[in-house]
This record gives C-alpha cells, structure tokens and sequence, in this order.
C-alpha cells in the first residue's frame, strides 16, 4: 500500500471514529446527568465521582410516572402492532391477488395515506376524538396508530405476497377450503418473515410516536413513554437528572431489542423505504 | 408498427380468461373493507372535515361556528409568525435532505468497503434512528444548555464565553436541523449500502480493465446504478423533514419567540393555545399541499432522471 493511500485511510477511520462519537455523545452526556445528584455541577464529561446516584431514577419513576408510561406504551404499542399486522395482511391478500382496476386504484390510495402529515389532520381528528370522547382513552390512540400504520404494513404484505406463488392457495379451493380457511390456514403461515419486518418497524414507530399522542393522551394514566417524557421535561425543566433518567428508561427497551435483533431491523428499515 | 402490435396483443392476452374468474374470486374483497374502513373513519373523514374547518372562524370547543370564506387563508400569508414557520419548514425539509444525503451515502461508501470495525460502525450510525425524537430533544437540550452544558464546557476550555446556543433565533434553527439530520442519516445510510451491495462488482471491474479509477467509476456506474436509492432516500427524508414536530417542540418549544417553530408544530399552538381552530386548519391544508408539491415535483425530477440515465 502506497503512504498516500494509506494516509487517506487513516483519515477516514478518524473521520468514521467521530461520527460515531458524536452518534453517542447525547447517550453519554444522559447517563452521566442520570447518574449525578441535582447539586452535582461537574462536567457532563466527567462521571460521578462520589458513588452513583440513583435518585434521578426514583424521581422519574414516581413524579413522571415513567413506569406506568412504560407500561401504558407495552400495552399500545402490543395491541396495535397485532391488529396492524392481522387488518394489514388481510387487506394485502386481495391487493395482491386480485390485480382488477378497482383494487388497483385502492392499493394506489393507501399508498397516498402514508403521505398525510400527522398534524395536518390534527384538528378536525381531535374534534371528532373528543365527540367519539376517546381522548384519553386506550382504545382512541390504538385506531389512530392502527390507521396510520396500516398503509405501510399492507405494502409490505401486498410485496411479500407477489412473490409467492398462488398454486397452493388454489389447490385449498379445490379441495373445498373456504377463504377464510385459505386466509388463515395457508396465506398466514406462509408470511412470518415479512410479519417480523412489520412488527419491529411498526412496533418502533408506535413506541416512539409523539406528534399525535401528545395531544391525544394528556392523563398520566394512560400516557404513553415519548408524551410523558415531553411533559415531565417541560415541567421539570430544571430537574434535567431525572429528565435523563427518564429518556434512559424510555430507550432502553427498543436499544436491547435493537442490540439483539440487529440484522431484522436494518433489513426491516430497507424494506419499509423501498416504497 | 409490428411492434407496436405484437405488444398490443400481448397486454390483451391474458386477460381473456379474466371475467369469470373475477365473478367468482370478487368475494376476497371482503378482507381489506376492515382496513378501508379505518381509514376512512380516521383519515378521509378528518382531511375532509378539515378543509370544511378551514373555512369557519370556529375557536375549537363552542358550538357556534361561521363561514368566513377564504380569509383564513389569506390572513396564512400577512401573518409574519406562519411565514416564518413556512420558511423554517422549508429549512428544515431542504436542510435535512441534504445533510442526510452527503453524510448518508458517504458513511455508506466507507462502510461498504471490508475495513476493520464496520459492523459496529453501522450498529452506532444507526442506533438514533430507533430512538424518539423527544428522548433525543431531551438528551441533546443536555449538551447545549447555558450553565453545566457539555458544549459550554468546550467553549469555555478554549478560552469562550458561554453561549446561550438555543436563545439565539438562527443557532435554533441550525441546530434542530443537525440534530435530526444526524438522529436520521442512519436511514440513508442503509438505503445506500442496500444500493451498492445490488450494484455487480463485474462493471467495476470491467472498468477497471477499460482503464477508468475512482471518480470516473462513482461518476459512470455508482451514480447512475444508485438511482432507486436515491429516490427512495431523497423522498424519505424530504417527506420526514417537511412534517419536522418532535424534536423542535421539545428542544426550543418553537422558540426563541416563535422563530424556530415549524408549520406542524404552529398548529398545535394555533389550535390549543390561540383557540383558533379554523385558522389551525387552513395551516393543515396548506401543510399537506405542501408535502403533495413536493412530493410530486421530486417524482417527476427523479422520473426525468431516470429516462436520460
């Protein structure tokens, strides 16, 4: 290897190595505010130097209500990514199948919904939530984010399914299956790979979605983890330890399960920006 | 002409036997009605319902509303505060796309290569994206606070004052475009390395016996070859940057003032601070025209590119 050539690979591996400081400095600068009681004024740089301290935690944990956010967000995020993935593939098998104008056209249209800013339809779908009085409610959040997602999901399902051939599906018809019986019994086993892809980026953007659950969910009860950690850091805007023990607990669980399951998520994330 | 024909004939084939099977298969329909359904409820009925909104002075809870033709529109374009949540969207759309793009495909060119250490480089490049935007507006209001900021502890090492990063209108605005873009390049980074891994290494070397280097191979053959992942990357971004809410409402609250809000986050403020629900609706039509422009505008430039490569 010539020097030139090796200088300039010596340059992007420092470049590489920045990025990918920078990429964790925030993380840094939480954990070490996280750890660090409120009279502490050393360096975010520096870590605790007399002992952990956890209170930031016990603080979150009881003024922001962050486990209940977290288990608020379990249960949202559960629900919907399971109805996103039942109504998703089910509306895809006749997309896929079936290639008439009409279904042509509706396939075209749901492409087109994924489009729609949240915040643009924010105030007559709030309007209509209060009427429906599902504000607040479990069940008001888990429609909005079903519908909101199900337009990716039935892509990737109506994609998926394209590649399978229809022979087996047939070969159930004439043996007498019903659809239903063809649906459930031979079409859905046949999808689990393209279902993990639409569970862990539906699951993700669910978890973390904000812009509508904000107003949406405004009671501690049923708050999910980015809503409460918006209003704990607003309110407590001088209390930034327990605002980074916070944000902590918020992302520890999708960074283990990323950490895990690596491979499915980038390989979900292509899929899902392919459209 | 011959061709012409052939094709013709070839299109109309295979439907001839379609018209009884589509009698007697129609009935599978029934399985996206569910879904349609939903969308209807949630986002047909709102998006038409806020274009009739748009139209009324209603303030968001009483009853009484009433028509008052387009001045909500028309009071869109004097009201200093929209047009600079106007231009702010734009920034942030443009500004975001851009640095996505750079820093996205080249991170995906160095991590491309087999060097040492690119599995874990990806595996941190990546890891933001996963993240909310309102844990990584928090995290990142750590680094750039005023008193025990980890930025104001550089500034102060070299020898500066203190900078109140967030109280200064255009510091604001830059920084939420950092912030997202660095949160979000991990996305154009995968999308371009999905790119480069579907490029044949047998152009490459082709080239290379041809006598063509470097430049003259990402000009000839990465470039042109990458133009799915371009499209797919640009309009990702471009989309996410346009309808920017999370982290500005949480970094800078949409201020100092109102100068760094964009048009999302002007809307919740319109409708839940002002009470000016009607007003609020104009901005939300005005916000998804927006989005369908672009999109459509970034469709057409990237079709163009397309037929000439």
């Amino acid at each position: 290897m010539t020097l030139s050539k090796r200088a300039a690979f010596t340059a992007v591996g420092i470049a590489m190595a920045a990025i990918a400081i920078i990429q964790l400095v925030p993380f840094y600068a939480a954990t070490t505010t996280a750890l660090k009681p409120r009279t502490d004024l050393s360096s975010q740089l520096l870590l605790p130097s007399d002992g952990i301290f956890w209170g930031n935690f016990e603080t979150a944990l009881t003024d922001g209500h962050i486990g209940r956010a977290i288990l608020n967000s379990v249960i949202i995020t559960g629900i919907s990514t399971a109805l996103v993935c039942l109504l998703g593939a089910m509306a895809a098998y006749p997309l896929a199948r079936r290639r008439t104008r009409l279904n042509k056209g509706i396939f075209m249209g749901t492409l087109a919904i994924i489009m729609i800013p949240p915040l643009s339809i924010l105030v007559p779908l709030y309007s209509f939530l209060n009427k429906l009085e599902a504000i607040n409610t479990y069940w008001g959040i888990i429609a909005v984010m079903v519908t909101t997602e199900l337009p990716l999901a039935i892509f990737l399902y109506a994609s998926f399914m394209r590649t399978i051939p229809g022979s087996l599906e047939e070969a159930a018809t004439v043996d007498g299956a019903n659809i239903f019986q063809v649906l459930f019994r031979i079409v859905f086993p046949l999808l689990k790979p393209v279902t993990a892809t639409v569970i862990i980026l539906v699951g993700v953007r669910v978890w973390n979605e904000y812009a509508l659950s904000v107003y949406i969910l405004t009671d501690p009860a049923v708050q999910t983890i980015a809503p409460a950690i918006g209003s704990f850091f607003s309110t407590q805007s001088s209390n930034l330890g327990a605002a980074a023990a916070a944000s902590l607990m918020a992302v520890a669980p999708v960074l283990i399960a990323y950490l895990f399951l690596q491979k499915y998520f980038m390989k979900g994330m292509v899929a899902g920006a392919e459209k | 002409m011959t061709q012409l024909l052939t094709r013709k004939v070839a299109t109309a084939a295979p439907s001839g036997g379609r018209p009884r099977k589509s009698r007697r298969g129609g009935i599978i329909n029934v399985f996206y009605l569910p879904a349609l359904l939903l969308f209807a409820i949630f986002m047909v009925y709102p998006l038409i319902s806020g274009i009739g909104l748009s139209f009324t002075n209603w303030n968001g809870y009483s009853a009484d509303r009433a028509f008052v033709g387009v001045s909500n529109y028309l009071r869109l374009f004097e009201d200093a505060v929209f047009r600079t949540a106007l231009l702010n969207t734009f920034i942030y759309g443009i500004g975001c796309t851009i640095i996505q793009q750079i820093l996205g495909l080249g991170l995906a060119l160095v991590l491309d290569r087999r060097i040492r250490g690119r599995g874990i480089a990806r595996t941190i490049i990546y890891l933001p994206v996963l993240v909310s935007p309102v844990v990584m507006g928090t995290m990142y209001y750590l680094l750039f606070q005023f008193n025990n900021g980890m930025l104001n502890d550089f500034v102060i090492f070299f020898g500066g004052e203190r900078v109140a990063w967030l109280s200064n209108s255009t510091a604001a605005v830059i920084i939420i475009v950092l912030i997202n873009s660095l949160q979000f390049m991990g996305i154009s980074m995968i999308i371009y390395l999905a790119g480069l891994q579907s490029i044949p290494s047998m152009y490459y070397e082709a080239s290379t016996l041809d006598g063509a280097t470097g430049w003259k191979q990402f000009i000839h053959i990465t470039v042109p070859l990458l133009q799915p992942a371009f499209a797919a990357s640009i309009v990702l971004n471009l989309i996410g940057g346009l309808k920017l809410f999370d982290v500005i409402k949480v970094l800078t609250g949409g201020g100092p003032g109102y100068s760094s809000h964009s048009v999302s986050t002007l809307i919740g403020v319109s409708y839940f601070d002002n009470q000016s629900a009607g007003y609020a609706s104009a901005m939300g039509v005005v916000l998804f025209l927006i989005i369908i422009v672009f999109t459509l505008i970034l469709n057409a430039a990237l079709d163009r590119h397309r037929l000439e490569a």
